[in-house]
C-alpha cells in the first residue's frame, strides 16, 4: 500500500504550529455579548431567593436569566433544567446567567447577584445513593419524559438499571474451586481538555439559529435544540472549528443550550458562553466515578467459570450520557474473558456530584480497573502467573460476550497475540519483581481490556467529494478534528483507494452542519470506521463517474479503465487517458462542446445489525466489533516512603491495520499518559457539602512533561473485515488498561490490595496502616 | 482579566512608593504593593483579592539588588525566582526556590511576593529562617533592618504601608552544608505535603518546614530535640515530631497523620545527609 | 498604539485588543502554560502578567515565529494533536533552545513541565525539542 500505514503529515499541521488554527473562543466580534454564569456553591440546596437588583445596575447588562422554567433537557431522560429552578443538585450548577456587553461587566453583575440557599442533605456517593433511606436527588424522577430504554425507579436515586443474565450462575459457582470477591471505589474526575468548553449562539431575523461550539457532536446540538425547544431542525446551523481536545467531555450538549436561551432573551444578538477552567471542571459534565463489587470463580485450571458484578456508577446530579455509560459498562462487564455464567447489575445512580459524561473508553477504563484487579487477586489465590491466567481465559472467536454476541475472526481482535507480544516486549519471563536494594524494588503489573462501542443502532456517517479545476479533491465529512488526526487519515483512505497523491486531497477541517453530511458524533473511536466507510463509498462513486465520462471521451468500455495518479486511463495502455483536471469539471471537446459536468462524489454508512438490549437478560448486539489490548507497566517502589514512579508502560493494541503510524503511536501513547494520570493522581475531592475542593489545574493535576514513563507500544494487525483496510478503533485502548496494570504492580510492591483510585502514596500508606 | 479596575503606579524610589501608599490609603483606595503580582491576578480573578490602586515596586533600584557585599549576600525583593536561581548566590535558596510552582511561573513570581504571599507554603522564606538573615523593610518611618526570625512569625509581620526591600544573608551560612527536599502528594507538580530545608552550622542541624502547618516555620524546640545527641537517631526524630507547632494541615493534599509520616522520613533523610548518621 | 485597562492581563490584551489569538486561555491562573509568550526572550505566562507590565519590553507571540526549527520539529514528530497547548509549548521550547542551547535532560524537564499537554504522552514533544537542540 502506498499511503495507508505511512506517517503522512497532518493536514492541519502548519496551522497548529503557527497559532493560526482557530478554536471557538478565538472567534469574537464587536457585537458579541458575553454570558456569565452564576453557579451554585453547594452540592444540594433549595433556592430560596435570587436577588438581581444590584446586578441590573451594572452598565452594559442586557439580561439576567434565572428561575425560568425552560423545557427540561437531557439525552436519555429529560431531568435537567437549563438553569436551575427551585433547587440546585450539584456544586457548579448554573443558577443564573447574566448577559452583558463585555466579559468584565457580565462578571461584575454576576458577583452582585445574591442567591439565598437552604441546605439539603447531600448524596455524596453512589453507594450512599443506593441506600434505602437516602435523600432523593430527584423527587419526581418517574415523571420525566424519557427514551424507551431508560427506566428511573421512582422514589429512589436509580436513574437506570441494566441487567446482564447469561448462563447459569449457580452452575458457574459449582464448577468453581476458587472464588474471590472484592469491592472498589473511586470518585469522579475530569477530562481536563486544554480548551475549556465554549459556545456562541445568534438567532437571525429569518429564524436561523447559528451556533458555534467546541463540540464533539455538532449534529447532536442541532437535534437536541430542535427536540428540546421545538425549533425547526433545518434552521439550526452548527459550526465547529478546531476542538482543543474532547476525550468524551465535549460529546454532551450543555453550553449550546445556555447560549441559545441567552441569545433568544436579547433579541437574537450573538452571545458567547465561555467556561473558565473552574466552570469547565465542575459546571460542565465530568468523568464518571464508580463503586463496584466483583466476584469471580475459577476451576482448578484457572478457567473462570462465573462472574457476578455490581456497578454503581456515579451519574451525578443529572443522568444525561451516564445512562449510556452505565449500559456500556454492563455490555463488556467481564473484561475480555470467556465466561459462560455472568450476572451483572449496572446501576446509574443520581448523586449530588457534577454530572457525568463519556470519558475516553466510555466506562471501560473504569470497569477494566475493577476487573483486572480482581483477576490479579484470583491469580494470587490460584498461585498462577498473572499473564498466564489472562492468556488462558482470553476471549476468542467462537466465544460469546456478556450480551451473547457470538464472536468471529473479524469482530474481535486477537487478545492472545497481544498478550504474547507484551510478554516479549516487556521481558515478562525475566520475572515480575526485581529487588534493587533493601528499600527500592521494581515491579511489573499487567492487564487486558476490550471494548465495543455502544452507539445508536442507526448512527450515520456521510462524506462528499468535490473536484477543483486542477484535479485535486476536496473531502468533506461531518467528523470533528478534535486532535486525533482522523481527518488526515480519511484523506489517506481516499488517496489509497484512488491511488493518488494524498497532497492533492484537501480536507475541510471545520464542520458546518448545514452544508456537510452528518457524522453521528466524533466519539467512541468510530471516526475512522464509519467516516472511512463513507469516504470509500464516495470514492467508488467518484470512480464510477470519472469512468463514465472518460469512457465516452476515450471511446473505451468502462471495464477497460483504471484510476490512479489522478488519471483515468486504459489498463492495457496507460498512455491513453485523461487527467482529473480534464474531467473533474466536465470534459470540453476541442470544438467547445462539453459533457459530464462537475463530479460530486457522495458516500454514506450506517451501522448494521445492532439491536437494543433485552431489558431482562441484556441479550442483544450493542456494537459492531470488539477491539482488544494487553498492557504491562513497571514501577519503581520506595518501600520506606511508599512512593513510586512509573518507569515503563507498554500497550499492545490490535489495530486491525495501522493507517498512519506516527498518528497511531501518538493516539496510544497519549491515551496511556491520560490513563496514568487517571490512575495515579486525578480525582475530585468532595467535602461534606458535596463541593469539589480542587477545581483548578493547580490542584487538579494532569500529567506533566517528565512524569511520563518510557512508552513501549506494539501493534497486532488482525483485520476487521468490514472496516476500511481492516482498521479497528485504537484511540481509547491505550488508556483503559493503565489503572489496572499500575494497581496490580503497586499491590504486589506494597503487599496490600489497592482497590481505590487515584493510587497516591497516601492511599498506599492508609491501606497499609489499616491492614496492620 | 480582572473584574475590577485599579490605578497603576510605578514609583522609582522607596520614598515615592511609601508616600504613594499613604496618599492612596488616605483616599480609601486600599493600595497594594505589587512585585510579581501573580497572587493579585489569580486571586483577584476569583474575587479573593481586591485593590483600587497598585503600586508596582519593580523599578525601585534597592529592590532589584543581587550582589555579594562584603560578607553578605544581598537579594532584592522584586528579583524573580529564576533570576535568583540563575545567579545562584545562595545555593540553599536556589534549590528551595526551584521547587516552587514551575519554571515559567518562577519567571514572574518574586522573592518578596513569595515570602509575603497569602498561600500557606511560602517556601522561599525557609533558607532565610535557617540563615538568621536580616530583612530590610521600608515604611513611613523609613528603613529598618530586622532579623528575619524576629519579624517572620508564621508570616512577615509588616505594618500597614511597609514593604520588604532586601534580605541580607551572611556568607558563612550561604556556604554551610544544606539539604532541601520537597515532597508532594504525587510526583513533581503541586503544592508541598512537606518541604524541608536544613542547614548545618557549628555541628548543629537547623531545620525549617513548610506544608506541615498553615505557615512555614523554624522552631527552636524542634531543633533542640533534633540535635539532642545523647539520644538515638529514632529518639531524636520522635522528639522533634512531638514538639511540632499547631495546627497541622489536613486537606486535599494530605491528611495531618500522613504529613507526619512524610515528615518523619524526611527528618531521617536530613540527619542522613547532614549529620553523617546511617539511617 | 493601543489603550488598555491597568487590570487587563497581557493575554487578554493580545487576544481581544490585538487579535493575536495564538496564545490560548487554558486556566487564566498560571497553571497550564497555554498562553505562554516570550518576554525579552524568556518564557512568560501571559495570563500572569498585566499588559502595563509589558511596556517597553519585547513581546514575542507564536504569530511572531515563522519557519523556526522547533515548529518544523513539532510537525515532523507529531508533537501536537488537538493543537491547543501547542503555541504555548512552542514558545517555551523556543525560548529554551535560544537561552539554553546545551540544555540537558534535567533542564529540559525543568522548563517544559510548565506546560500541560493533554493529548500527547510528551515523548513526541521530547523528541521534537531534542532534535532541535542536537542540531544547535
Amino acid at each position: 500500500m502506498e499511503v495507508i500505514g505511512k506517517s503522512v503529515i497532518r493536514k492541519e499541521a502548519l496551522d497548529k504550529v503557527t497559532g493560526r488554527a482557530k478554536y471557538t473562543n478565538d472567534f469574537h466580534s464587536v457585537s458579541m455579548l458575553t454570558g456569565h454564569k452564576v453557579i451554585s456553591p453547594f452540592g444540594h440546596a433549595k433556592i430560596v431567593d435570587i436577588d438581581t437588583e444590584g446586578a441590573w445596575k451594572v452598565p452594559g447588562v442586557r439580561a439576567i436569566l434565572s428561575g425560568n422554567h425552560y423545557p427540561l433537557t437531557g439525552e436519555a431522560i429529560r431531568d435537567r433544567p437549563v438553569i436551575a429552578v427551585d433547587k440546585v443538585r450539584y456544586h457548579g450548577e448554573v443558577v443564573a446567567l447574566v448577559i452583558a456587553d463585555s466579559p468584565e461587566q457580565a462578571k461584575k453583575a454576576g458577583d452582585l447577584i445574591k442567591v439565598q440557599y437552604e441546605l439539603l442533605p447531600v448524596v455524596n456517593s453512589p453507594t450512599q445513593a443506593f441506600q434505602k433511606d437516602a435523600p432523593l436527588v430527584h423527587e419526581q424522577s418517574g415523571e420525566y419524559k424519557k427514551e424507551e430504554d431508560s427506566d428511573p425507579v421512582p422514589g429512589t436515586n436509580i436513574a437506570n438499571h441494566i441487567k446482564i443474565r447469561k448462563g447459569n450462575l449457580d452452575q458457574g459457582w459449582s464448577e468453581s474451586e476458587t472464588m474471590v470477591e472484592a469491592s472498589f471505589s473511586f470518585a469522579p474526575s475530569d477530562h481536563a481538555a486544554m480548551e475549556t468548553r465554549c459556545a456562541t449562539a445568534e438567532i437571525l431575523p429569518d429564524g436561523n439559529i447559528i451556533i458555534m461550539t467546541s463540540s464533539q457532536a455538532p449534529y447532536m446540538v442541532k437535534r437536541l435544540i430542535s427536540d428540546f425547544f421545538g425549533e425547526d431542525i433545518g434552521k439550526i446551523i452548527v459550526h465547529t472549528p478546531f476542538v482543543g481536545g474532547g476525550y468524551g467531555g465535549k460529546a454532551p450538549v450543555q453550553l449550546e443550550l445556555l447560549a441559545y436561551v441567552a441569545s433568544k432573551e436579547v433579541g437574537g444578538k450573538p452571545v458567547k458562553i465561555f467556561n473558565t477552567r473552574e466552570e469547565d471542571i465542575i459546571t460542565s459534565p465530568c468523568h464518571i466515578g464508580l463503586d463496584a463489587t466483583v466476584k469471580l470463580g475459577a476451576d482448578r485450571t484457572g478457567k473462570i467459570r462465573a462472574a457476578e458484578i455490581q456497578f454503581l456508577w456515579d451519574g451525578g446530579a443529572y443522568s444525561d450520557k451516564a445512562i449510556d455509560v452505565t449500559r456500556s459498562g454492563a455490555v463488556d462487564c467481564t473484561g475480555p474473558y470467556k465466561i459462560e455464567n455472568v450476572w451483572c447489575d449496572s446501576y446509574c445512580m443520581y448523586t449530588n456530584h457534577p454530572y457525568a459524561s463519556p470519558y475516553r473508553g466510555f466506562s471501560h477504563s473504569e470497569l477494566t480497573f475493577v476487573i483486572e484487579r480482581t483477576i490479579d487477586l484470583l491469580a494470587q489465590k490460584l498461585n498462577m502467573d498473572p499473564l498466564e491466567i489472562r492468556y488462558i481465559n482470553a476471549i476468542k472467536p467462537g466465544d460469546t460476550t456478556p450480551t451473547r454476541v457470538r464472536l468471529n475472526e473479524s469482530n474481535v481482535g486477537n487478545l492472545q497475540k497481544c498478550i504474547e507480544k507484551v510478554r516479549e516486549l516487556f521481558h515478562w519471563d525475566k520475572g515480575a519483581v526485581q529487588k534493587i536494594d533493601e528499600r527500592f524494588v521494581r515491579v511489573k503489573g499487567v492487564s487486558c481490556s476490550w471494548k465495543t462501542s455502544t452507539i445508536d443502532t442507526n448512527a450515520p456517517s456521510g462524506a462528499i467529494l468535490t473536484f477543483n479545476p486542477d484535479g485535486s479533491i476536496n473531502l468533506m465529512s461531518g467528523l470533528v478534528e478534535i486532535g486525533t488526526g482522523t481527518k488526515t487519515v480519511l484523506a489517506q483512505i481516499l488517496a489509497e483507494r484512488l491511488k493518488m497523491n494524498v497532497d492533492n486531497i484537501h480536507v475541510r477541517m471545520e464542520v458546518d452542519t448545514q452544508t456537510m453530511p452528518e457524522h453521528f458524533k466524533t466519539v467512541a473511536s468510530r471516526g475512522t470506521f464509519m467516516a472511512g466507510r463513507a469516504v470509500l463509498k464516495a470514492a467508488e462513486d467518484v470512480i464510477k463517474q470519472l469512468k463514465d465520462v472518460a469512457s465516452c471521451v476515450l471511446r473505451a468500455p468502462k471495464e477497460d479503465l483504471e484510476v490512479a495518479e489522478s488519471r483515468v486511463f486504459l489498463r492495457d495502455d496507460p498512455t491513453i487517458g485523461l487527467h482529473f483536471k480534464e474531467i473533474g469539471y466536465g470534459y470540453k471537446y476541442p470544438n467547445g462542446n462539453a459533457i459530464g459536468g462537475q463530479i460530486i462524489g457522495r458516500g454514506n454508512y450506517i451501522l448494521r445489525h445492532l439491536t437494543p438490549l433485552d431489558p431482562e437478560t441484556g441479550e442483544g448486539k450493542p456494537g459492531p466489533e470488539w477491539s482488544v489490548a494487553a498492557y504491562a507497566v513497571e514501577i519503581e517502589f520506595d518501600r520506606r516512603n511508599l512512593t513510586y514512579r512509573v518507569i515503563k508502560a507498554c500497550s499492545v493494541v490490535d489495530a486491525g491495520k495501522v493507517l498512519n503510524e506516527k498518528a497511531a503511536l501518538g493516539q496510544v501513547m497519549g491515551a496511556m499518559s491520560m490513563g496514568i494520570a487517571f490512575a495515579c493522581r486525578e480525582t475530585f475531592y468532595f467535602d461534606e457539602l458535596g463541593r469539589v475542593l480542587n477545581p483548578q489545574l493547580r490542584t487538579y493535576r494532569p500529567l506533566r512533561y517528565g512524569e511520563n514513563p518510557e512508552y513501549l507500544v506494539g501493534f497486532v494487525e488482525s483485520p476487521q473485515l468490514d472496516a476500511p483496510y481492516g482498521a479497528r478503533g485504537i484511540g481509547e485502548l491505550g488508556l483503559m488498561g493503565m489503572p489496572g496494570a499500575i494497581g496490580n504492580a503497586l499491590s504486589i510492591a506494597a503487599d496490600v490490595s489497592l482497590q481505590n483510585l487515584p493510587l497516591i502514596p497516601e492511599l498506599i500508606w492508609k491501606t497499609k496502616e489499616a491492614s496492620k | 482579566m480582572l473584574p475590577f479596575d485599579f490605578e497603576y503606579y510605578k514609583p522609582e524610589t522607596l520614598k515615592e512608593a511609601v508616600d504613594l501608599y499613604q496618599y492612596l490609603d488616605q483616599q480609601g483606595k486600599r493600595p497594594m504593593f505589587f512585585s510579581g503580582g501573580t497572587e493579585l491576578i489569580t486571586l483577584g480573578r476569583i474575587d479573593l483579592a481586591y485593590t483600587d490602586a497598585v503600586i508596582d515596586i519593580k523599578d525601585i533600584a534597592e529592590c532589584k539588588v543581587l550582589q555579594v557585599s562584603g560578607d553578605h549576600v544581598l537579594l532584592g525583593s522584586t528579583l524573580t525566582l529564576t533570576q535568583i536561581e540563575k545567579a545562584n548566590l545562595f545555593p540553599l535558596l536556589t534549590k528551595t526556590a526551584s521547587q516552587v510552582a514551575d519554571h515559567t511561573a518562577r519567571g514572574k513570581i518574586t522573592l518578596g511576593g513569595n515570602i509575603c504571599a497569602q498561600i500557606f507554603y511560602r517556601e522561599a522564606v525557609l533558607p532565610f529562617l535557617l540563615a538568621d538573615s536580616q530583612v530590610l523593610i521600608v515604611g513611613s518611618e523609613g528603613k529598618q533592618v530586622i532579623p528575619i526570625n524576629e519579624i517572620f512569625l508564621g508570616q512577615l509581620r509588616l505594618r500597614k504601608g511597609e514593604f520588604l526591600v532586601q534580605i541580607a544573608t551572611e556568607s558563612r551560612f550561604v556556604r554551610a552544608p544544606f539539604i532541601s527536599i520537597k515532597r508532594r502528594q504525587q510526583w513533581d507538580m503541586g503544592y508541598p505535603l512537606i518541604t524541608i530545608a536544613a542547614l548545618k552550622t557549628h555541628d548543629l542541624v537547623r531545620v525549617a518546614i513548610s506544608g506541615l502547618c498553615p505557615f512555614p516555620f523554624r522552631s527552636k524546640e524542634v531543633e533542640a530535640a533534633f540535635n539532642n545527641k545523647g539520644l538515638s537517631i529514632e529518639e531524636r526524630v520522635e522528639g522533634a515530631l512531638e514538639v511540632m507547632p499547631d495546627p497541622l494541615l489536613d486537606d486535599v493534599e494530605g491528611s495531618a497523620e500522613y504529613r507526619l509520616f512524610v515528615l518523619k522520613n524526611l527528618l531521617f533523610d536530613v540527619l542522613g545527609a547532614l549529620d553523617d548518621v546511617r539511617v | 498604539m493601543i489603550t488598555v485597562r491597568s487590570a487587563d492581563t497581557l493575554l487578554y490584551t493580545l487576544r481581544a485588543k490585538l487579535g493575536l489569538t495564538g496564545a490560548k486561555p487554558g486556566c487564566l491562573n498560571g497553571d497550564c502554560g497555554a498562553c505562554s509568550v516570550n518576554i525579552d526572550g524568556w518564557p512568560m505566562k501571559s495570563c500572569l502578567m498585566l499588559a502595563v507590565e509589558a511596556i517597553g519590553k519585547k513581546v514575542t507571540t507564536i504569530e511572531g515565529l515563522q519557519n523556526t526549527p522547533i515548529q518544523q520539529a513539532f510537525i515532523e514528530n507529531f508533537a501536537f494533536q488537538c493543537g491547543y497547548c501547542t503555541p504555548g509549548f512552542i514558545m517555551n521550547c523556543h525560548s529554551l533552545i535560544e537561552q539554553q542551547p546545551d540544555a540537558d535532560d534535567e533542564t529540559i524537564k525543568e522548563w517544559l513541565e510548565s506546560n500541560i499537554c493533554r493529548c500527547t504522552g510528551y515523548a513526541e514533544i521530547e523528541r521534537a525539542v531534542k532534535s532541535v537542540l542536537k542540531k544547535k
